[in-house]
């Protein structure tokens, strides 16, 4: 019998939604030759909880709460999206002191951000140590918050006109310690991950996502810097105090999965050089601007944007006058940047896939909203 | 002193003294199968802790430390929990080739034991065809890899055993070469022979003699325990447990035990055929009973095996195809090309 009279067939499998590789509940609908993709269908919406639609019921100030589950990595980020949103639409102006606590928290979540994202990542590939070693980093930021509002994952930290509470005494020689150790310990996830030859094999060319694809599926964060996109709208469309620091965003080449691993190591480096700056010029004053109980924004309607951890998060807010907006969509990053994995993830192999998926950093929360 | 060969020497010899031969080889032959089990069940239950322990403290973790003294009854515990689970067999499955796969990867996983020198005079039976019978029985896990992943009927599962066929054919061919170069020096292909053949010091392990035979006997019998970063056949990130996804209970426990044995296994043939079996490290050590020496090597070599676990991430399947054939068997060949060199010229 000759090769061609044996049959092989395609077939499918269905990764997730309890695959421990999809980061939550995503489930891929996978149509594999063997080991090879040939086709990916994902699958949202287990984690959906219809957040717009509980914007449309609640007051501005009622649906902070509920940012913070939008995306529970970075919850901070994720306040600040939509008090950015909400500030702008009743035209409140924010205390210096507090827009300098707003981005020294913002950044100090994305570093944690990204650190679960190196530990999830270093997992999907089969390097178990650097997960707890990330984690490790990202406790003594959770300790910070822990001290400035007592939550560890959703926060409820900021608030239109302000952030809700002052830093703690202790807050500063703690923050300045961790900064003072934080690099060398990103090297340490370096030389683990980042001159492993087998490192190296798993993500270099792997998941090329070429400029144009990005572009035509809205990519946004790392995830489109890694393809050489200089896009940052922390620089491109500097909203908050951002102007005001000096950091560089880092740009892949290729756009595979190692650029965007090294795209995201070296923002937390300048994540930690801007959370420097802003603790140094740090003014004293209000951390608040007194805004009503019932608080009602003029009529109008509002865009605004910015870089969360995995990419743009944008609020588009329609107030018709009322307590309560009248229309509220969120578009989220891992949304966006899901749809590009049917296309950058076909004609590899299962392993691959696996790598793809944890480079574009993907929440489902956030997908589903 | 201490020697346990002197032991079972004497057993066998007061035996004789009362019973017809025929009694004292049954005997003998069921004390000693049962002395491997008992011995090799430990060490099997100490290994899963051990493993734990170091990950852990690799990881800035204790690990297990509630169950008896820094944790070290836990294995037991989770034997004890693994016993106690309901035997699942998925519907589809194959039941008979279901039932018979942790049987033959965990029976053949306690075979190799049979040729394995552990001291001196400490060996079941000192074949005069050791090394061979060894590679012949140890891939006899694939078998039953492939046979776990046909049966559960799981398409997961089926990706897993087909990987573990695909890698264990194909890091047989440079393991069985780079053992050819300690048989050549040996002159012999019994495991005892090996041994005695490195006696006198150090210097005069094989390690030394073809350090490149040991490298690639390292790297294929990595690949051969299914350790990280070749453990691409369970693959838990990918194939989330690869080919034993189905097993639950005991059987589960039979195959993670035998990969334990297994690590064991390939460690102990490391230690035999490069680093001196048995032999201490100077002579004037020999106070020190030989199978503390073959224990202690072995652990040593399980803990670097241990070591690349926590350390490494996983490798790809294909990657893994093109590394073992464009690149471990052509050294495996070079070694053997400058073992035979090496004979020539200084003898």
């Amino acid at each position: 019998m000759t090769v061609k009279e044996l049959k092989t067939e395609e077939f499918m499998v269905n990764m997730g939604p309890q695959h421990p590789s999809t980061h939550g509940v995503c489930k891929l609908v996978i149509k594999m030759d063997g080991e090879e993709i040939k086709e990916i269908t994902p699958h949202v919406g287990f984690l959906h909880r219809s957040i717009e639609k509980i914007g449309e019921n609640r007051t501005y100030a009622q649906f902070v709460p509920y940012t913070d589950r939008i995306d529970y990595v970075a919850s901070m980020n994720a306040n600040h999206a939509y008090v950015i949103a909400a500030e702008k639409l009743g035209g409140v102006e924010v205390p210096e002191r507090a827009e300098y606590l707003r981005v020294i928290m913002a950044e100090l979540n994305r570093i944690a951000s990204h650190l679960v994202w190196l530990a999830t990542f270093a997992i999907d590939l089969g390097a178990v140590t650097p997960f707890l070693y990330a984690f490790r980093e990202r406790e003594m930021i959770l300790d910070l918050f822990e001290m400035t509002c007592g939550q560890r994952l959703t926060y409820n930290y900021m608030c239109i006109g302000g952030v809700n509470w002052d830093i703690p005494k202790e807050f500063e020689p703690k923050l300045r310690e961790f900064l003072k150790i934080f690099p060398s310990r990103v090297d340490d996830y370096e030389d683990l991950l980042t001159n492993n030859p087998i490192f190296l094999y798993r993500t270099k060319n792997i998941g090329i996502l070429s400029k144009e694809t990005a572009f035509e599926y809205s990519v946004s964060g790392p995830s489109l810097r890694g393809s050489g996109v200089k896009w940052d709208i922390r620089k491109a469309e500097s909203y908050s105090i951002y102007d005001r620091f000096d950091f560089d965003i880092p740009v892949g080449y290729n756009g595979d999965a190692w650029d965007r691993y090294r795209v995201r190591m070296r923002e937390m480096r300048e994540s930690a050089k801007i959370v420097q700056q802003a603790i140094d010029g740090l003014p004293g004053g209000d951390i608040q601007t007194k805004v009503p109980r019932t608080w009602k924004p003029p009529e109008g309607e509002v865009f605004t944007r910015i870089e969360a951890p995995r990419g743009e998060m944008a609020y588009h807010i329609v107030s018709d006058g009322s307590t309560k907006p009248y229309r509220m969509k969120i578009r989220t990053a891992s949304f966006c940047n899901l749809q590009v994995l049917p296309i950058i993830g076909i004609n590899h192999l299962i392993a691959d896939l696996v790598a793809i998926f944890g480079s574009l950093d993907i929440i489902l929360p956030e997908v589903d909203r | 002193m201490f020697e346990l060969g002197g032991i079972f020497e004497a057993i066998g010899k007061w035996l004789n003294g009362f019973l017809p031969p025929v009694w004292v080889t049954i005997i003998s032959a069921v004390i000693t199968g049962l002395a491997v089990l008992g011995f090799l069940s430990l060490l099997a239950l100490f290994l899963v802790w051990w493993e734990r322990k170091i990950s852990a403290h690799m990881q800035q973790r204790y690990g297990p430390m509630r169950t008896g003294w820094h944790g070290v009854l836990q294995t037991i515990a989770d034997g004890v929990k693994l016993l106690q689970k309901e035997d699942l067999m998925p519907k589809d499955a194959d039941r008979i080739v279901y039932f018979w796969a942790p049987i033959i990867c965990f029976g053949a996983a306690f075979m190799a034991y049979l040729v394995v020198p552990f001291g001196k005079g400490i060996i079941v039976q000192d074949l005069n065809i050791g090394i061979l019978y060894i590679i012949a029985i140890t891939t006899f896990t694939v078998v039953s890899l492939l046979m776990a992943g046909w049966a559960s009927n799981n398409k997961w599962a089926l990706l897993g055993g087909m990987r573990s066929a695909a890698q264990i054919i194909s890091y047989e061919v440079p393991l069985s070469l780079a053992i050819v170069g300690a048989v050549m020096l040996a002159q012999t292909l019994s495991m005892n022979g090996i041994v005695s053949a490195q006696a006198g010091g150090f210097w005069h392990w094989y390690v030394f003699r073809e350090p490149l035979g040991f490298l690639v006997y390292y790297i294929a019998a990595t690949a051969e325990a299914n350790r990280t970063p070749f453990d691409i056949p369970e693959a838990e990130q990918e194939l989330v447990a690869g080919f034993n996804i189905e097993y639950s209970g005991m059987k589960f426990a039979m195959f993670f035990l035998a990969e334990f044995v297994n690590m064991f296994t390939v460690s102990a043939i490391a230690v035999t055929l490069f680093f001196g079996g048995w032999q201490p490290l100077f002579s004037f050590l020999g106070f020190i009973p030989s199978w503390v020496w073959f224990m202690g090597k072995s652990l040593v070599s399980v803990f670097v095996l241990m070591w690349f676990r926590w350390t490494y991430p996983r490798i790809r399947v294909d990657q893994l195809m093109n590394f073992a054939w464009k690149f471990l068997l052509p050294l495996a060949f070079l070694n053997i090309i400058l073992v035979g060199f090496g004979i020539v010229v200084f003898k």
